[in-house]
């Protein structure tokens, strides 16, 4: 299989890979690079968990090629905090209780950073159409609701 | 699932986007998005040999306003459309079917070239390009042609388009002085496809319809345009019972599927419903 060459940032540091076309920004982040943080879900754009930024704009890693990607800066949850200094909005998580098992929760802070950038989210209602595109099957989406909330208020 | 091994080629121009896609004879698909592409890739539901990109053309990501009409390059992603105040200003009933257009990351990656020519029946765009009589400009080996979209929706996924040929523009024409709007759409979920959605326009002079538009999607094969109910209305007033009488007419011509999301009779409901409801309100904002 032949194989393409890229060059890219992932959260600050520059990668330089040989890749086979076929290989998904997801599987690449995750096999390629060994940044785990990204999750694997449904592999169709459905579930969200996969949700990176892509020069600023949250996409779905799970429907990009990284060939595609040579030059792009890509942005993942590893970006956002660590465990000892976790980001205002992974702190909102942990406050508010946003998260059980975990898997989804990627995805609902990446789209949450790219949705408080881009929309004003002044009621429960605009956050919870931003989030339509994220499946969580444990919280029933209240608590992640609250922390999204409490990161807005916060932010006014 | 993983994609099926394929050819990556990148266009660099729109030229060179056709004679790629002519070399191929048939056997590449255009990446544009891939929004809708890479679903049915993952799902093995195709096998392109060759992809051929065209991220990288300079030049076909843009929102012009000339004239009497809105210039939109094919790269264009749903996003741009969402919030560009020349959109905003000029197509309120665009901006309006925009905000039911998927979820964020999927706007932020999708393309209006990809979804006109992806043409899902239940996709707010191609039922946008009906309602507002826009034109579709189309690049192949030959040269350039225009195409109308009322004659580019053939049936679900399915448009006038060789495998040679690129959407390059849509052509929006600006909605006439005097003209409300109206935008309806039920979904599962917000972002879902739209179980039933229906566009209006209304163009109002001394107190009567001089011009009526109605674009329906999700009840049938494809988008489609209700005809019978737009002639109703012109040359009147909206009262109840003409009103009544559109709403019928729109539910008489569509022929919705069933599926695991609604009922055929349901989505029926749902059109005559929505058509009501989107008339009501262009005629109040005309």
């Amino acid at each position: 299989m032949t194989t393409r060459m890229i060059t890219l940032t992932v959260n600050g540091t520059t990668y330089e890979r040989a890749v086979e076309p076929r290989l998904l920004l997801a599987d690449f982040l995750r096999g390629t690079l060994g940044l785990t943080g990204t999750h694997v879900g449904c592999e169709h754009g459905v579930c969200g968990a996969c949700t990176v930024l892509v020069d600023s704009d949250s996409m779905r890693s799970c429907l990009l090629f990284a060939v595609q990607l040579d030059g792009a800066a890509i942005e993942t949850v590893e970006s956002l905090g660590t465990l000892n200094n976790l980001s205002p909005l992974q702190e909102a998580f942990r406050e508010h209780h946003a998260l059980q098992c975990g898997f989804c929760t990627p995805g609902m802070l990446m789209t949450a950073t790219d949705l408080l950038r881009k929309y004003p989210l002044a009621t429960d209602e605009q956050i919870r159409e931003g989030l339509s595109g994220n499946l969580c099957r444990c919280t029933g989406y209240e608590h992640i609701v609250k922390a999204i909330r409490a990161v807005v208020e916060d932010t006014r | 699932m993983k994609p099926p091994a394929f050819e990556y080629r990148v266009a660099e121009s729109v030229e060179a986007g056709v004679a790629l896609l002519a070399d191929a004879r048939g056997e590449a698909k255009v990446l544009a998005g891939g929004q809708s592409l890479v679903p049915m890739l993952n799902f093995r539901l195709l096998r392109p040999a060759i992809l051929v990109d065209i991220n990288r053309i300079p030049g076909l990501a843009y929102i012009k306003d000339e004239g009497g009409a809105i210039r939109v390059g094919a790269l264009t992603r749903h996003y741009q459309l969402e919030t560009s105040p020349v959109i905003a200003a000029h197509l309120p009933v665009l901006r309006a079917a925009m905000t039911h257009v998927a979820h964020l990351a999927i706007r932020n990656r999708g393309t209006i070239g990809g979804s006109l020519t992806h043409a899902d029946p239940a996709a707010e765009l191609p039922m946008m390009a009906l309602l507002l009589d826009a034109t579709i400009q189309v690049a192949s080996p030959t040269g350039r042609r225009t195409v109308a979209a009322r004659d580019f929706f053939l049936g679900a996924l399915s448009v006038a388009l060789e495998a040679d040929e690129l959407v390059t523009e849509v052509v929006f024409p600006k909605l006439p002085p005097g003209t409300g709007w109206g935008f309806e759409e039920v979904s599962r979920r917000h972002g879902d496809f739209a179980l039933a959605a229906v566009g209006t326009m209304l163009t109002v002079a001394d107190g009567k319809i001089a011009q009526a538009r109605i674009a329906i999607a999700g009840a049938d094969e494809k988008a489609l345009r209700a005809s019978e109910a737009e002639g109703l209305l012109k040359g009147r007033a909206l009262e109840p019972k003409l009103l009544d009488a559109a709403c019928d007419a729109a539910r008489a011509c569509v022929n919705p599927n069933t599926d695991l999301h609604a009922s055929s009779d349901y989505r029926r409901h749902l059109v005559g419903v929505l058509t009501g409801k989107a008339l009501t309100a262009a005629w109040k904002r005309a």
